[in-house]
Formats: structure tokens, C-alpha cells, sequence
């Protein structure tokens, strides 16, 4: 059947199983819009290109399936770049619409011509430029292959404005995608697998690190069960977070620059460490040269490139997650490692006492008080969406998720107003879960302009800002290293109950703890979106911290205030 | 010094991905050769590179990750041929030339072009061996160079194919006519 290039970009996605793109038109993409009008697809349109991505990373994040952006070319697709490099950083499944300027003007400085392509190269999986019809619903359906497969990734496809409008023949089976034939190296060398083997079973002081592989791998089920047969205790990176319940009595918690100081302590006292779907972070390792320097390494990882890039490890089994796993199992004896497993529960009274949750209730309203609130308030099912910053840290501390998926958060790249728009994305993803975004009040006016596209949707999702007048995490930064020199950190927000009035949303504000809970309750019940103000205490610090560059035991601890002398343990 | 061989698909865009990469991974490509194969899809890449193996290691997987790359492999420690080629225009009056042509034969190189005042030279042979010759070159005068690059392959049964072209067996022996 004849059909234009829009028809046949809008009838594939269709087919591909698209139900929502999140974009913004223009010239260059208007025929693609136009055929978008008349197709079943949902569009969203956002405020702005950046929250586009963020949101199709949000819900490519909830769900594992692939988000889908659109944009016109030259500022359309400029506004992409940071929540495409968002999504390469956390290896996340995006592709990315953009339109282009007519194939004839190509090269010339035509209007709104940018090299999307050249810009975008070294923070895409892949990208390309269609410019004949005939050639998009192929583009398209490799496209959406590549993004998904092996270390997932955004894929970015510029369509030129007059393939768009050329005609052409759409045959579904005749534009099978036709990807290059790549060499799949067998890398489970038996001689590696039999070390991993014989390391797993000799090991006296363990450790699982659990990353954000286990999740992109579907291996939750598998994990679980290799850490019961293997009794071995599991720390996780703020993007394993979820892969893992918290609930378990052998998830320790984060590991690394915010990680709980037990949990660091047994890592650097460990003699081996298995890590698994994991990429050895510097937020994770602290200083290389004395990370984990007792301990034995194996590294499960998909992406043979992540082999050796920070920490030499003893046995590199690469593969699928899921699949290492299961080849791993048999092999592996009943561990007993309770000596081991005493030691840690013992490093572990020591860092509770220091623990803000245990500080008697003096009335004052920390923010890691407001997030721990909202988890139990929530039960610990809701989706929760953070920005980047101090809050984002004490949402991984006091939210305790036992659930995949449950946390979405912008690790890699650390993107301020990621929050809001990958909340968003997550909701369409997940009609029926609970979405809050929980968000500082610099990283919100970033992108506060899509509590438009909240109400253009009528969609229910609750928004917590944590409001310390503050940039808090570079505040915390300069009262640390620079002396409390505060420059360029103390922060001016409008009134943001006020601010959510204005676009019809419901806004609260919170100044005290005996509020939170029942705020929170309230904003619960109520099928529309709702922002809430918590106005926290504005220099608080996270804690504990490894400085950047710093030994991964040697860690920054909350300092003993006559409050914590009179804690309790929790 | 690392060698690394790929196999990459013959169209536009793929030597700015692999220079791309090299860029971001912060290598120094001291030569990088591209030429066809016997599939004209199908492209091949030799890249000689100042790193050392782990280096080498991230970029021959990072290479192998391009899409568009279909096989990377580092074949440093292999037993292998690399050979480079110069064109070498040398100054040559009329006194000097038989030197010239003394040593231009103890090196098997060739002359290819005799001007009044100036010869080019070819050469090819490793980069040493060329090395060696722009040596004893230099005093007569190098008007202008051009070295192609090294290219390099395994030796003997030590097969470096595309993938989805190992229908050439390696040492199959000739059907026999009964
Ligand atoms: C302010 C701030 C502070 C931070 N502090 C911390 C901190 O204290 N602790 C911390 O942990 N992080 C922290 N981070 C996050 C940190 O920067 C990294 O993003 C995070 O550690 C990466 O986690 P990861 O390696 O699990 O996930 P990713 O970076 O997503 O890596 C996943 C790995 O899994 C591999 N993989 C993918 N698919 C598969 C598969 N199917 N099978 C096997 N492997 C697969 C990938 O190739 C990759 O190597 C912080 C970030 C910010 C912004
Ligand atoms: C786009 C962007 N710009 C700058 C930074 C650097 N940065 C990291 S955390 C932070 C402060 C965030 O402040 P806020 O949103 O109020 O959160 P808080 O730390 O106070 O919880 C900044 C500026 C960043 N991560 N992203
Ligand atoms: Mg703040």
C-alpha cells in the first residue's frame, strides 16, 4: 500500500507497540504530526524538549519497554541533548524523533538545520539519518532492536522533512529490520567460569553488589535465589536499588559516596566481591587504589567494555545477568557465612546510633524525616521519581523499596529537573501506581513548567519538594571543602503553593514534623495532582559522605550533637 | 604500541564513530587505515595506537559495541604482518644519485619517478624498515613524504574474518576428483 513517510513512521511505531510519545512540534516534524492526528497514538505534549526525554526515560524506566520522543530539528532537537545523555549515562532504552530539514538543503545552514546526528554521536547507542521514505518503518524497527538489546541505550533517528512527504510502499515484511551481522563472542571461557566458581565457594567475608543490570536483565527471581543458596549479604548501587527487597534480612543497603557506613566498611573489610550488572562507579568505589584491596573480584556484566575499565577484577564472566546466574547456581555450595554476617550486624549497631530516624522528635523538620514519613505512609509501594541532590540521597537512605522499578532516578549523568518530567513518563507507564516525584527546589524550577502538561493530561501524580533554600548538595560541598563559603548556592524560589495554584494544581505547605503524615494522607486521597511545599531544615547535610576521591572506609560522619547523644536505637 | 583489526559496514559515518571514539576514550591513533574487502559491505580497519593493553582492551570492546563495528580484535601479541607504505621524494643532483641508488636497493625499495633534481622512492616493508630508510634518506634532502598507514594481518591458520563469512573454511583441503 502507498503511504507517506509520516503514515508509514506513525502505522510502524504503532506496530512496534507504541502507545505514547512525549514531544513537540514544528516545522520540521509537521508531517509527522499530521499523521499523528490521525493515527491511535497518544501524544503528550510537553513544555519543553528536555522534559520530553526525561519523560520517555521515565517511562521506559517503569516499565523496561522503550519511551518514544519527538521533536522538530535545530532547538527541538538541541533541547533533547541532556535528557538523551541522561538516558546513555543509566542505559536506558529511549529513541528519539527528530525531524530534519529537507534532504535537497542538507549541509547548507538551511533553517533550523543542526547536526543532530554529529551532536548527538557520542551520547547515543545509535543514531541515523533517514532521508527516503522507503526507508523509515526498517530504521525504525532496528532502531527500537537496538535501544533494547544487550546494554540497552537512546537511539536517536533524524527523518529529513521531505521523506516524511515522499510516498512510498509500506510492506511490513519487506522492511524486516536488516542489522549488520556482528560476531557474538562466546565470553563464558570455561577456565573463568571455574575460578568464579571456586572463589564463590572458598570466600569466608563476601559481598554481593547488586546494580542496575539485575533489573535491565529481568534477573530479579534468579538473584534471589543465587543469594539464598550463596548466603552471601548484598549492597546495592543507587540504581540497584529496588532489584533487591530492602525488607531482606541480607540486603545491607547502599553502598558507596552515601552509603551506609556498614555497609562501605564490610566492602573494604571483604576478601570477595561479586558484582553483578554493576559498572564500579567512582560515586561507588571511592578511591581506586584502596577499594576493596583484601578482596577477590568477579564481575557478571553484559558490556565487555565495563571488564577491567576501573577495578581489575579476578573473574570476568560476561553475559547476561540472568543467564550467568543460572549457568553459576549449580555450582555454587549452601555458604555458611553467619561469623561473617554477626560481624556486619555489629558494624551496623555502631552507625544506627548516629542515624537521624533516631533522633528524639525536637520539632524540627528534616528532610529525611519527611521521605522515611512517606514511606510508611505509602506502605513502600508508591513509584517514587527523584531529582538530583541531598533529597535524592535521603530518598535512597529512608525509602526502603522492595520492589523493581520502584525507584527512578538520574544516577549517571545527575540531572537537576529530571524528577518532575520522569515522573510523568512513569505514571503513562504505570497508570494505576502511586507516582511521587520527589524533588529539591532548585532541580524543580528547572523544569517546573511541566505542571502544565500535568494538567493538559489530568493526570495524578503528587509532587514533594524538599525546600531548604539551598542547593543543598553544593552547599553541603562548600561547608565541607570551602570553609561555608556559600557562593551561588542560597536560592530565591517563588511561592510554590501559590506556583501550583497558578497551573490548577493543589499546593500545601509543611513546616512542621507533626504535619507531614497527615499531608501526606490527604494528598494520597485525592485523585488529582497535588504539590507539597516541605519547608526542611536548610543546612542539614547527608550523611555519611566519602569526599570525592577518598578512601571508601573513610568516611564523614554526622557529628555528635547532644541530640544524638540521647538517641535510641531504632 | 597496540594493533587492533576491525571489520566495519562500508558506509558514511562509520570512520567518524570510530575516530569519535577514540577521541572520547582519550587514544592517540598514531595510524588508522581503511580499505575494502572482498565484501563490498564490509570495511576493513587497521589502527595502530599508543596505549598500553588496557587501553587497548577499552577500545577494541568499546569498537566492538559501535553497531556498526562487526568485529574489533586486538591482535598485538599475535604472531602477525604489519606492513607500511612511503612514497618518498628525495633530493637527488647528479652527484649524489648513485649513493642514492646504493642504498635505495640495500632497502628493496624502488624508484618511481626520476625528476632532474628529485626521485620518489617506494617502500614498503614494516615501519621500521621505512623508518630505517627515511634515516639514511634525511641528509640527501626529503622533499615531501606520504605513508599510507600500517595494515597489518595474522599469520597462517590464524583466520581474521567478517562474521557471517565463515563459509571459507580455514584449511580445507581440495576436493579430491574420484
Ligand atoms: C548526587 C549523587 C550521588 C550519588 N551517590 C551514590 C552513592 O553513594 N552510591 C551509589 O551507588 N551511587 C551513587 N550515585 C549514582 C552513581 O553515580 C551511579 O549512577 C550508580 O552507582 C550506577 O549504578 P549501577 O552501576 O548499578 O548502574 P548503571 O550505571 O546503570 O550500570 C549498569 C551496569 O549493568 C550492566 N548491564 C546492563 N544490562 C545488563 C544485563 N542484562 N546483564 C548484566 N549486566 C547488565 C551495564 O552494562 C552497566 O555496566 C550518585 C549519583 C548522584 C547524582
Ligand atoms: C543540570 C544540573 N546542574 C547542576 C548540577 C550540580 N548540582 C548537583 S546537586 C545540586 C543542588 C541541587 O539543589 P536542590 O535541587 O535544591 O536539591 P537539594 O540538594 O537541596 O536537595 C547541583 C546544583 C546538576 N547535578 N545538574
Ligand atoms: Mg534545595
Amino acid at each position: 500500500m502507498k503511504m507517506t513517510g509520516a503514515e508509514i513512521l506513525c502505522e510502524t511505531l504503532t506496530r512496534l507497540g507504541v502507545r505514547h510519545i512525549f514531544g513537540y512540534p514544528g516545522g520540521a516534524i509537521l508531517p509527522v504530526y499530521d499523521a499523528l492526528g490521525k493515527s491511535k497514538l497518544h501524544h503528550i505534549l510537553v513544555r519543553h524538549e528536555q522534559g520530553a526525554t526525561h519523560m520517555a526515560d521515565g517511562y521506559a524506566r517503569a516499565t523496561g519497554g522503550i519511551g518514544v520522543a519527538m521533536a522538530t530539528s535545530g532547538p527541538g532537537a538541541t533541547n533533547m541533548v541532556t535528557g538523551i545523555a541522561t538516558a546513555m549515562l543509566d542505559s536506558s532504552p529511549v529513541v528519539c524523533i527528530t525531524g530534519q530539514v529537507s534532504s535537497k538543503v542538507l549541509g547548507s545552514d538551511a533553517f533550523q538545520e543542526v547536526d543532530i546526528t554529529g551532536i548527538t554521536m557520542p551520547i547515543t547507542k545509535y543514531n541515523v539519518v533517514v532521508s527516503r521514505a522507503e526507508d523509515i518503518a526498517r530504521t525504525l524497527r532496528e532502531a527500537f532492536i537496538i535501544a533494547q538489546s544487550g546494554r540497552p541505550g537512546p537511539v536517536l533517528v533524524d527523518f529529513t522533512k521531505d521523506a516524511q512527504q515522499a510516498s512510498a510502499e509500506f510492506d511490513w515484511d519487506a522492511c524486516a529490520p536488516k542489522l549488520p551481522v556482528k560476531r557474538i563472542r562466546n565470553n563464558h571461557k570455561q577456565d573463568e567460569f571455574d575460578r568464579a566458581v571456586e572463589l564463590l565457594n572458598t570466600a569466608k567475608r563476601p559481598v554481593i553488589l547488586a546494580g542496575r543490570g539485575i533489573m535491565l536483565s529481568g534477573a530479579m527471581r534468579k538473584f534471589e535465589e543465587f543469594v539464598r543458596t550463596s548466603n552471601i549479604p548484598v549492597a546495592m548501587t543507587l540504581l540497584g536499588i529496588g532489584c533487591f527487597p530492602a525488607s531482606d534480612p541480607m540486603n545491607l543497603g547502599m553502598m558507596g559516596m552515601h552509603g551506609e557506613a556498614w555497609v562501605n566498611t564490610a566492602i573494604q573489610e571483604a576478601d570477595l566481591l561479586i558484582a553483578v550488572g554493576m559498572r564500579f562507579d567512582d560515586r561507588v568505589t571511592g578511591d581506586l587504589r584502596t577499594y576493596a584491596r583484601n578482596a577477590r573480584k568477579i564481575h557478571i556484566e553484559v558490556d565487555r567494555a565495563e571488564i577491567n575499565k576501573n577495578v581489575q577484577v579476578d573473574a570476568a564472566l560476561v553475559g547476561d545477568a540472568g543467564e550467568t546466574l543460572s549457568r553459576l547456581l549449580p555450582h555454587i555450595h549452601d555458604g555458611d557465612h553467619s561469623p561473617w554476617l554477626a560481624h556486619i550486624k555489629e558494624l551496623k549497631g555502631d552507625s544506627a546510633v548516629r542515624d537521624i530516624q533516631s533522633l528524639p522528635d525536637s520539632g524540627h523538620l528534616y528532610a529525611a524525616h519527611v521521605i522515611n514519613d512517606l514511606w510508611k505512609v505509602t506502605r513502600g509501594e508508591a513509584i517514587v521519581v527523584t531529582d538530583v541532590g541531598q533529597h535524592q540521597m535521603w530518598e535512597a537512605q529512608y525509602y526502603h523499596h522492595d520492589r523493581p522499578r520502584s525507584l527512578i532516578t538520574s544516577g549517571g549523568l545527575g540531572t537537576m529537573g529530571f524528577a518532575l518530567p520522569a515522573a510523568i513518563g512513569a505514571k503513562f507507564a504505570r497508570p494505576d501506581a502511586e507516582v511521587w516525584a520527589v524533588v529539591g527546589d532548585g532541580g524543580f524550577q528547572m523544569t517546573s513548567c511541566e505542571l502544565a502538561t500535568i494538567v493538559q493530561e489530568k493526570i495524578n501524580i503528587k509532587i514533594a519538594i524538599i525546600n531548604n533554600g539551598y542547593l543543598g548538595m553544593v552547599r553541603q560541598w562548600q561547608e565541607f571543602f570551602y570553609d561555608k563559603r556559600y557562593v551561588a548556592t542560597p536560592l530565591v524560589a517563588p511561592d510554590f503553593v501559590s506556583l501550583a495554584n497558578a497551573f490548577g494544581i493543589r499546593g500545601e505547605r509543611i513546616t512542621s514534623r507533626a504535619e507531614v503524615v497527615s499531608t501526606i494522607e490527604s494528598a494520597r486521597h485525592t485523585e488529582q495532582p497535588v504539590l507539597l511545599d516541605f519547608r526542611v531544615e536548610q543546612e542539614d547535610s547527608v550523611y555519611p559522605m566519602v569526599a570525592a576521591g577518598a578512601a571508601l572506609h573513610d568516611m564523614i560522619r554526622r557529628p555528635n550533637s547532644p541530640l544524638v547523644e540521647s538517641a535510641t536505637e531504632p | 604500541m597496540q594493533t587492533i583489526v576491525a571489520y566495519v559496514e562500508n558506509k558514511p559515518g562509520v570512520l567518524n564513530r570510530v575516530a569519535s571514539l577514540t577521541r572520547r576514550l582519550a587514544i592517540n591513533i598514531d595510524s588508522l587505515t581503511v580499505g575494502p574487502t572482498e565484501n563490498e559491505a564490509i570495511a576493513r580497519m587497521t589502527l595502530c595506537a599508543h596505549t598500553d593493553e588496557r587501553g587497548a582492551h577499552r577500545l577494541e570492546a568499546s569498537l566492538e559495541k559501535l553497531v556498526d563495528v562487526l568485529l574489533a580484535e586486538n591482535i598485538t601479541d599475535r604472531s602477525m604482518l604489519e606492513r607500511d607504505l612511503a612514497l618518498i621524494k628525495v633530493s637527488a643532483g647528479q652527484q649524489n644519485r648513485p649513493h642514492l641508488m646504493e642504498l635505495i636497493k640495500v632497502f628493496r625499495a624502488r624508484v618511481v619517478d626520476v625528476a632532474p633534481e628529485s626521485l620518489i622512492v617506494e617502500v614498503s616493508g614494516t615501519v621500521d624498515k621505512i623508518d630505517g630508510l627515511l634515516e639514511v634518506l634525511r641528509p640527501f634532502g626529503v622533499l615531501e613524504m606520504a605513508r599510507t598507514g600500517r595494515i597489518a594481518m595474522t599469520r597462517g591458520n590464524d583466520l581474521l574474518r567478517p562474521p557471517g563469512a565463515a563459509d571459507v573454511a580455514p584449511v580445507t583441503p581440495a576436493p579430491s576428483a574420484t
